[in-house]
C-alpha cells in the first residue's frame, strides 16, 4: 500500500481539492470544491471560492498552497490587465495561462502551486489551459487536477465527449466532482461551477445536498 | 554515480503494483486483474496472472507485495483443501476470506499483500470479501491495488445492482481497461474469472482488444 503524494505535504493551509475544466461545443465549464484545510485534520473553509476570474471571459482554478495561488493570482490579474490595455483587446486564455507559467516556472523553488486556466477567447475559441507545479503549460479539452482528481480519472476518462452539449458537459463536471468529493477527504462542501461561453458567464453553485447521489449513497 | 550498483530492478522489491476488480452478480462473481509485475521502474513480468485460485470455485486477486500475495494464496490454498476433506464439501467462500484475513490480521506489520477473495457457494451463491489490512467485510464489488485510486470515481458511477453476468463482465473490462491507462505499475493484458454454479471461466483479453476511450 503505497503512499500517495497528496497536498497533505503542502505546508499552511492547502487547498487540498478538486478542480476541474472541460470543453464543450462552444464553451467551457470549470468548477471545483469549496473545501479548504489544515493539514488534512481540520476544515479551515467550508466555502472557499476557488474559481477565480482574472478577466472577463477567463477563469482559473487554484490547487496547492492557498497562499501561493492567491499570491500568483492577483499578480497575474495585475499583469493581463495591463497587457489587455497595453494591446487594446481582450487577452487570449493563452496569454493567461502563460502569464500564470511565467511566475510558476521562476518561482518553482518557492512556490507550490498549480492552476487550471479556462475560458473563451476570439482567435480560437474554447480553450482549456493546464499549468502544472514545475511551470509546465498543456492544453486539453479536459483536465482535472487536485487531491480529489486521482479518484476520478477513470470517470472522466470514460465519460469525457468531445463537442458535448453545455448541459450534458455540466451534467458530467457535477458528477465528477460529486464522485471525487465522495471519495477524498479533503475535498467536500459546495461545488463551484462557472460556463464560459462567447455571450458570457454563468456562475452554478451546488449545494452539498443537491449534489448527485451514487449507488451507494 | 560512480560505482557499479548492477541493474536497479535486482534491489527493489517486486510489487505486483496492480488494478484488481472483483464483482458480484445474481448467480455468481467476476473477477478481474492487469498483469503486470513490476521492480521499481522495471516491469520484470507483463504478463501475470494475478487471480489465483483458492479452490474449486473460489479465487482470489493479489496485489501489493508479490511474495506475500502469493504465499498466502498458497498457504490458504493448502488450508482449504484439508478443510473441505474435513467437511466433506466444498468450503464456503466466507471460510476462504476468513483463513485469508486472519494471515493479514496476524502478521500485518510484516506482510503487505491486500487479497480480495471472490467465489460462489451453494449456500450464499456469489460473494465478494476484502481482506485489507485484516479486516474482512462483503460488499457487492472490491477494487484493489494501486490502479483502483484513479477508477473509484468510475466504479462508484457506473455500479446499478442487479447486473447481468455480461455487464458485469463489462464493467470489470471497463474498469482495469480505464486504471491500466493511469497508472503505471498496472498494464499488459487482463485477466478474467467468472465463477457461477456450474462452471469456473477463464479469460485473457489482449491490450489491443480492451476498450479505448475518448483520448486514445
Amino acid at each position: 500500500m503505497e503512499k500517495r503524494c497528496t497536498d497533505s505535504q503542502v505546508k499552511g493551509v492547502s487547498t487540498g481539492t478538486t478542480i476541474l475544466a472541460a470543453t464543450f461545443d462552444g464553451g467551457v465549464v470549470i468548477g471545483s470544491d469549496s473545501r479548504a484545510s489544515i493539514g488534512g485534520e481540520y476544515v479551515s473553509s467550508k466555502t472557499i471560492n476557488k474559481v477565480i476570474q482574472v478577466h472577463d471571459r477567463i477563469f482559473c482554478c487554484m490547487a496547492g498552497s492557498l497562499a501561493d495561488a492567491q499570491a500568483v493570482i492577483k499578480t497575474a490579474k495585475f499583469h493581463l490587465s495591463f497587457h489587455s490595455v497595453q494591446m487594446e483587446t481582450p487577452p487570449l486564455v493563452i496569454s493567461a495561462a502563460s502569464v500564470l507559467k511565467e511566475l510558476c516556472y521562476k518561482n518553482k523553488d518557492e512556490l507550490q502551486a498549480g492552476f487550471i486556466t479556462a475560458g473563451w477567447d476570439r482567435k480560437k475559441g474554447p480553450q482549456v489551459y493546464v499549468v502544472s507545479l514545475g511551470g509546465m503549460l498543456i492544453s486539453q479539452p479536459v483536465t482535472i487536477g487536485g487531491s480529489g482528481s486521482t479518484y476520478i480519472y477513470g470517470y472522466v476518462d470514460a465519460k469525457y465527449k468531445p463537442n458535448m452539449s453545455r448541459e450534458e458537459c455540466l451534467q458530467f463536471a457535477n458528477n465528477a466532482l460529486a464522485l471525487a468529493m465522495g471519495r477524498d477527504n479533503v475535498s467536500g462542501g459546495v461545488a463551484h461551477l462557472v460556463v464560459i461561453t462567447e455571450t458570457g458567464v454563468e456562475h452554478v453553485v451546488v449545494p452539498g445536498d443537491k449534489l448527485p447521489k451514487f449507488h451507494d449513497e | 554515480m560512480l560505482e557499479e550498483t548492477g541493474p536497479e530492478w535486482l534491489s527493489e522489491e517486486v510489487k505486483t503494483g496492480t488494478t484488481i476488480i472483483a464483482i458480484e452478480y445474481n448467480g455468481g462473481v467476476v473477477l478481474g486483474s492487469d498483469s503486470r509485475v513490476s521492480a521499481g521502474a522495471s516491469v520484470v513480468n507483463r504478463v501475470m496472472n494475478k487471480l489465483s485460485p483458492l479452490h474449486d470455485k473460489i479465487y482470489c486477486a493479489l496485489s501489493g507485495s508479490a511474495a506475500d500475495a502469493q504465499t498466502i494464496a498458497e498457504m490458504v490454498n493448502y488450508h482449504l483443501d484439508v478443510h473441505s476433506i474435513e467437511i466433506g464439501e466444498d468450503p464456503q467462500v466466507r471460510s476462504a476470506a476468513t483463513l485469508v484475513r486472519n494471515i493479514s490480521y496476524k502478521y500485518k506489520e510484516e506482510l503487505s499483500a491486500h487479497l480480495i477473495v471472490a467465489g460462489w457457494d451453494r449456500r450464499n451463491k456469489g460473494q465478494v470479501f476484502a481482506t485489507l489490512n485484516g479486516l474482512l467485510t462483503r460488499q457487492p464489488f472490491a477494487v484493489g491495488g494501486s490502479g483502483s485510486s484513479y477508477v473509484y470515481g468510475f466504479v462508484d458511477a457506473e455500479y446499478r445492482k442487479g447486473m447481468s453476468k455480461e455487464e458485469c463482465q463489462q464493467f470489470v473490462v471497463s474498469t482495469l481497461s480505464l486504471a491500466m491507462n493511469r497508472d503505471g505499475s498496472s498494464g499488459g493484458v487482463a485477466y478474467l474469472v467468472t465463477i457461477d454454479e456450474h462452471s469456473t471461466e477463464e479469460k485473457v483479453i489482449l491490450g489491443n482488444d480492451l476498450p479505448t476511450f475518448f483520448d486514445q
